[in-house]
């Protein structure tokens, strides 16, 4: 039963994607519907994602081809009807967001749709505090780069999308808090503000909708912290960026101390095009529970690296063969993907040919969606130098609160930098990862993790090759104690602690054969 | 179990103690065990699979706390806000993937806690390692070593040996220079975040914080200057680690090696709870006991570090003055030439004056009274300004001197005047009180009289009597916000009771709380409270040691000093025979003719504290009461007690208060109202000279013989009030102190 439900379901979905992109035929799917067997159930196309039509693109102009002005926005179809939307209230467009399955575009990926729901637990009305729409412009993961597109592009999207996300949560206003490098981001973004503010969009009588609604533009300082929600808040505030503790949760106690809500350019800008356009259109991209459209940012090793705009579930190899032209050199040049940002594990080869680009399938493959950024790499990268590199990121980054972040990133950036040459015991190996779970889960906010992740990936998959080069050094300069100091700096005069191993007898890899 | 199934909120637990509340809950209240309506309801959680009933609101470490179970802890300090940085009190929740912070996790009803499992250990001892990654081990020169909590705490996380070999080594913080009381040693910080958290929210100085961001995180002044306040020790305690000690104390004793003893600190007239660390006969510091009615957990500086003036200045021996110089002499001796000393100044009656000092306890304020009151004398002054005459406020009804409100009851008010006071200085942890409910709540603070720094903003009506009349007429916005108070709360200075328009501010003051009764002096709620600021004045009013109208007039020939160092010389005639009995060649005793060299106080809300000497007095030196008793028999007017607990029953007749110890008495709101009339009654026709009111303490650092003669005091003088700016690290010219 539970099949032939779903099968219904995505017969549905299809059917419904043959109305919008009337490609396929619509006498298959109506012969789905009308002789349903077990045969039918069998016979379910397997749905390859992907290729995305040009109709059903939400950021139309994320190349900057066009007038990113109120003019060229209007001419897109942004403000169209958007007091319609308004008109319609909090909780239909509420509903439609929860209907349209989108999850958060800043990488957590959590529903939007209850998210926004916080917002309107029974009895807010007769709160009297303030209610605030926060949006996360502070795009500083490295190899991230899809928000950047949207402020410069579409920034009328994202202002729309204020109003229509702060309207479904009831806010009184929203602040958009912008990395502060993006300096031409930043003025179209403030460009876009004060055209709607005079054109009516925005204000006390918001698309003549009656609701209030006010939109300022913050910019950041710069640090990477501050992408996290609650550091966004306490440096909104004027405080140093530091994550605070949940619960409470912002939805209860965020901004200034009045319930808010934090959510990314991406989640926000999109709002208004389901709304107009249905939630099921946009429901019909992507596998179940990762429906949607989504921007992609493919950078790397690839012969056109580009942001693009893409249905969820699409194949990643799909993806890069596609939209960036393929991987240097051929796909066979292919050394491993990050699929989703500094922050999430790298993956090989191998598994880059049969995963999704969407939470679940990249959950599953035990890395993540993140954000969307695709960093290739080819055979010629120095990977452990590349996750040395990210560590180096992290260690700069971290802002130094809780003690595991704050010690741990350091140390894990040291025992990275020898590891790049090989300086390092081959038992330092399990004792990073040991102390990668010790970070891991123990932080106030996901840097921690977001640091441990990396390593845990590389020496997942790359473990020989960090194995490699440690023997290689051993070889060349002769043994090294842990912590980095080759035996034959120190002086045999002087008594070494016996827990330095040195005097350690060599082993061979687990891994090798 | 079964009618309990409809609410799927409640928790799910069979405990005796969770079925009652809920029985409570579904009768809407009617039966309430507890007699306290604004306590919050209670819930029920377990932990370790023991049942535990916490207040809501409780964080989950008070939780385990209750269910006795111990959670190691860095940052997580119950009077500071929450950080939740350190994560070494992570515990296992169910239903919960990662461990969780159980001092930031608010518990929750029916959650299951486990403090003890595998996960809980193996994050500790995570956390643990990373923290002493970076930490410089250097125990056996650390002051913090006996007392640290990271010592304690590794013994049970810790692993015997370290994984830290990093060649690119440990991290290196450069000390910073708060001044001559707090010693840095940076490197061993662990970024706890204590005592920033401790100056922001409690001293005022906000300009302590962190800077610079992961690994290169340090704590200091944002600005290079020391830390100016008067709560500035306190953050020694906090510190967890030695990352701050005592520069006073630095490597004098470790604490295995001190005698605790429990005492209660004179230097103003909060009365902290303290504990008095002493080896042999020297003090070796002073810390704070918690008492959440007086102290908190915090105590001044001058309490805390004016104990070296204990060691210098002493009288050791009693003196006897021939010609123009002291001369060492017996007990006997000394007390002959009192004797003779008397006979020959033919004083008589109230021409025999006794003035008590600040530091006077009340069993030696108990004797001298009874033995100049036995000589035919009603002489008996107090060592302040206008002490030789009857005090404005009156001595017979205690709500007229005391500070009724009580130093909690400050937490409630909603508006504050203060009048011709600096809580900062004479009452600085009363004034922090001030500073959480102004931070905390919607606090308003009005001031008249001179411009101080509170820590905390106020409306300045005006510096003298004038500015009062015009808050009392109704005019200015303050005048609004007061009258709109729910616990309104007027705090009188001590100073008023000294100053030229004494009597007219409290003829006003008498009046106006007498016309607002309604909200100032309710049956829980008194809003006139006076500041005293000397440890012994309210002791010294409540058993009347305080001269007759008469003999306020009369000219003294024989002048009997007990602790009294700030009295005006030009005040005691050039012909009396002067007695001194003290503990330090300050003033007084200069004064003297003959130096006798010598513990109950009285809070100033009126609340008993038993104080205990620590340490023997040096040399000859004797208890201040043992003396006048010895003297009184000389003088064949013995007084009726021999040993201290019958001194005692002697106070117990004068006022049973004095000896109930560590309780409050409180006045009702009819005998309040009552002494009010008199006050107004007898000071009807004081006029208004205009004069300002200026604060009575313009050193907090030197207030008195023992801080007068502390070194570590007069540091602070130099780098507080006169704001030199010098530095005070030992690596330069080593301090005298250090060598004290």
């Amino acid at each position: 039963m539970g099949d032939e439900m779903s099968t219904v379901k995505s017969a549905h979905r299809v059917r419904h994607k043959d109305d919008s992109t009337e490609e396929l035929s619509s006498e298959d799917s109506a012969r789905s519907l009308g002789r349903r067997c077990f045969a039918t159930v069998q016979d379910t196309p397997v749905r390859r994602y992907g290729g995305l039509k040009d109709q059903d693109r939400i950021f139309t102009n994320a190349y900057l081809r066009h007038d990113h002005g109120i003019k060229g926005a209007l001419s897109r179809g942004d403000w169209h009807r958007t007091k319609d939307i308004l008109l319609k209230g909090d909780s239909w467009i509420i509903q439609s967001i929860k209907d349209s399955g989108l999850r958060g575009r800043g990488g957590a990926g959590f529903p939007s749709g209850l998210k926004w729901s916080f917002m309107n637990k029974p009895g807010w009305e007769k709160d009297p505090r303030p209610r605030y729409l926060v949006v996360n412009a502070d795009e500083g993961e490295p190899g991230t780069c899809k928000d950047r597109e949207i402020l410069r592009g579409d920034p009328h999207k994202l202002v729309e999308g204020c109003l229509v996300a702060g309207r479904g949560m009831n806010a009184t206003a929203a602040y958009i808090y912008i990395r502060g490098e993006f300096c031409q981001e930043a003025a179209h973004l403030q460009q876009a503000i004060t055209e709607a503010y005079k054109a009516g969009f925005l204000g006390k009588n918001a698309c003549g909708s009656g609701y209030a609604f006010d939109v300022y533009l913050h910019r950041g300082a710069g640090a990477y912290i501050c992408g996290e929600e609650t550091a966004l808040i306490e440096s909104l505030e004027g405080k140093q960026g530091k994550p605070r503790l949940k619960p409470p949760f912002p939805a209860d106690v965020g901004l200034f101390g009045c319930p808010s809500t934090v959510a990314n350019v991406e989640t926000v800008a999109v709002a208004p095009t389901i709304c107009r356009r249905g939630p099921s259109w946009f429901a019909g991209f992507g596998r179940e529970r990762n429906q949607g459209t989504k921007l992609f940012c493919i950078s790397g090793h690839v012969n056109n690296p580009c942001v693009v705009e893409e249905e969820m579930s699409i194949p990643l190899k799909d993806l890069v063969e596609k939209h960036a032209g393929g991987v240097r050199g051929g796909w066979d040049n292919l050394l491993g993907i990050i699929p989703g940002g500094s922050s999430v594990p790298v993956l090989p080869k191998p598994r880059c040919e049969e995963v999704l680009m969407d939470f679940d399938s990249l959950k599953d493959a035990q890395s993540g969606l993140g954000t969307g950024a695709v960093i290739v790499m080819d055979k010629s990268t120095d990977i452990v130098a590349a996750i040395a590199r990210f560590s180096q990121f992290y260690k700069h980054e971290s802002c130094g609160q809780c003690t595991p972040c704050r010690e741990g990133t350091t140390w894990m950036m040291n025992m990275m930098n020898r590891f790049v040459e090989g300086r390092g015991h081959p038992r330092e190996i399990d004792m990073l990862l040991e102390l990668t779970k010790q970070v891991e889960g123990r932080t106030i906010c996901a840097l921690g993790d977001a640091a441990a992740w990396p390593i845990q990936g590389l020496m997942r998959h790359f473990r020989p090759e960090v194995e490699r080069r440690i023997a290689e050094y051993r070889a060349r300069e002769g043994g090294v104690l842990f912590g980095g100091r080759p035996i034959r700096d120190v002086d045999p005069a002087l008594a070494i602690p016996d827990d330095l191993g040195g005097q350690l007898p060599e082993v061979a890899s687990p891994a090798a054969p | 179990m079964l009618r309990l199934v409809s609410a799927a909120s409640r928790p799910a637990s069979n405990g005796w103690l969770s079925r009652i509340a809920c029985s409570d809950c579904r009768n809407n209240r009617r039966q309430s065990f507890s007699s306290t309506s604004a306590r919050k309801a209670d819930i029920t959680l377990t932990v370790d699979g023991k049942e535990v009933t916490v207040p809501q609101g409780s964080a989950l470490i008070q939780a385990c706390e209750a269910a006795g179970a111990t959670i190691p802890r860095f940052c997580y300090h119950d009077r500071l806000a929450i950080a939740g940085n350190c994560r070494m009190c992570l515990v296992e929740v169910e239903r919960s993937p990662k461990p969780v912070a159980s001092c930031a996790m608010p518990a929750m009803p029916g959650s299951k806690v486990f403090t003890n499992t595998p996960l809980v250990h193996e994050a500790r001892e995570g956390v643990m390692e990373f923290l002493l990654a970076n930490h410089p081990l250097d125990c056996p020169i650390c002051d913090q070593g006996g007392e640290c909590d990271l010592q304690d705490q590794s013994m049970r996380y810790g692993s015997d040996r370290t994984r830290f070999h990093e060649i690119t080594g440990k991290r290196a913080v450069e000390d910073k220079e708060l001044g001559p009381l707090v010693k840095t040693s940076m490197n061993r910080c662990i970024q706890c975040t204590r005592c920033v958290r401790f100056a922001n929210e409690v001293a005022g100085v906000e300009e302590l914080g962190t800077t610079g961001r992961g690994n290169d995180m340090q704590i200091g002044m944002y600005v290079e200057k020391t830390m100016d306040s008067e709560l500035s020790g306190n953050i020694v305690d906090l510190c967890p680690v030695g990352a701050l000690t005592s520069k006073p104390y630095a490597f004098h004793a470790r604490p295995w090696e001190l005698k605790n003893t429990e005492s209660i600190d004179v230097f103003d007239a909060v009365g902290s709870n303290i504990r008095v660390d002493s080896r042999g006969v020297q003090v070796m510091r002073v810390q704070p006991r918690t008492n959440d009615d007086v102290n908190e957990e915090w105590i001044s500086d001058k309490t805390r570090y004016a104990y070296d003036g204990l060691r210098f200045q002493r009288l050791t021996t009693p003196l006897v003055k021939q010609g123009d110089r002291f001369v060492a002499s017996s007990w006997e001796d000394a007390l002959a030439a009192v004797v003779a000393g008397l006979a020959r100044s033919g004083a008589k009656g109230d021409e025999i004056q006794a003035v008590a000092g600040q530091f006077a306890d009340t069993e030696s304020l108990v004797a001298l009274k009874d033995f100049v009151n036995k000589l035919g004398s009603d002489n008996t002054t107090l060592d302040q300004a206008r002490g030789s005459a009857f005090p404005v406020a009156g001595v017979d009804v205690r709500s007229n001197y005391l500070f009724n409100a009580t130093i909690p009851g400050v937490e409630q008010a909603d508006v504050i005047l203060l009048i011709g006071s600096n809580p900062r200085h004479e009452a600085a942890v009363l004034n922090s009180r001030i500073r959480k409910s102004w931070i905390h709540t919607g606090l308003e603070v009005g001031l008249i009289g001179e411009r101080v720094d509170t820590t905390y903003g106020y409306d300045y009506l005006g510096q003298d009597a004038k500015a009062l009349a015009d808050f009392i007429a109704g005019k200015g916005e303050f005048a609004r916000k007061f009258a709109a108070a729910k616990h309104p709360l007027i705090i009188v200075g001590s100073a008023i009771g000294e100053h030229a328009d004494g009597p007219a501010v409290y003829n006003a003051l008498g009046t106006f709380t007498e016309k607002n009764k309604s909200k100032l002096i309710t049956s829980e709620w008194n809003g006139f409270a006076v500041l005293q600021r000397a440890a012994s004045r309210a002791a010294a009013y409540d058993i009347g040691f305080v001269p007759s109208r008469k003999a306020a007039a009369t000219k003294p020939k024989f002048i009997y000093l007990l602790n009294a160092d700030d009295i005006d010389p030009a005040s005691i005639p050039r012909d009396a025979f002067v007695v001194y009995q003290g503990h330090h060649g300050d003033l007084g005793a200069q004064l003297a003719d003959v130096c006798l060299p010598s513990t109950t106080w009285v809070n100033t809300e009126g609340r008993s504290q038993l104080g205990r000497a620590a340490v023997p007095p040096p040399g000859a030196a004797r208890e201040d009461w043992k003396i006048i008793r010895a003297l009184s028999e000389i003088l064949d007017h013995a007084l009726p007690y021999d040993d201290v607990l019958a001194l005692r029953d002697r106070m117990w007749e004068l006022s049973p208060s004095l000896v109930r110890y560590d309780t409050l008495e409180y006045t009702s709101p009819d005998i309040a109202l009552v002494g009010l009339k008199a006050l107004v009654a007898h000071h009807a026709s004081a006029k208004v000279s205009g004069v300002p009111f200026l604060k009575p303490i313009a050193n907090f650092y030197q207030t008195d013989p023992i801080s007068r003669a502390s070194v570590t005091m007069a540091q602070c003088t130099r780098a507080f009030v006169k704001g030199e700016q010098s530095r005070f690290s030992e690596s330069e010219k080593p301090s005298q102190a250090a060598y004290a």
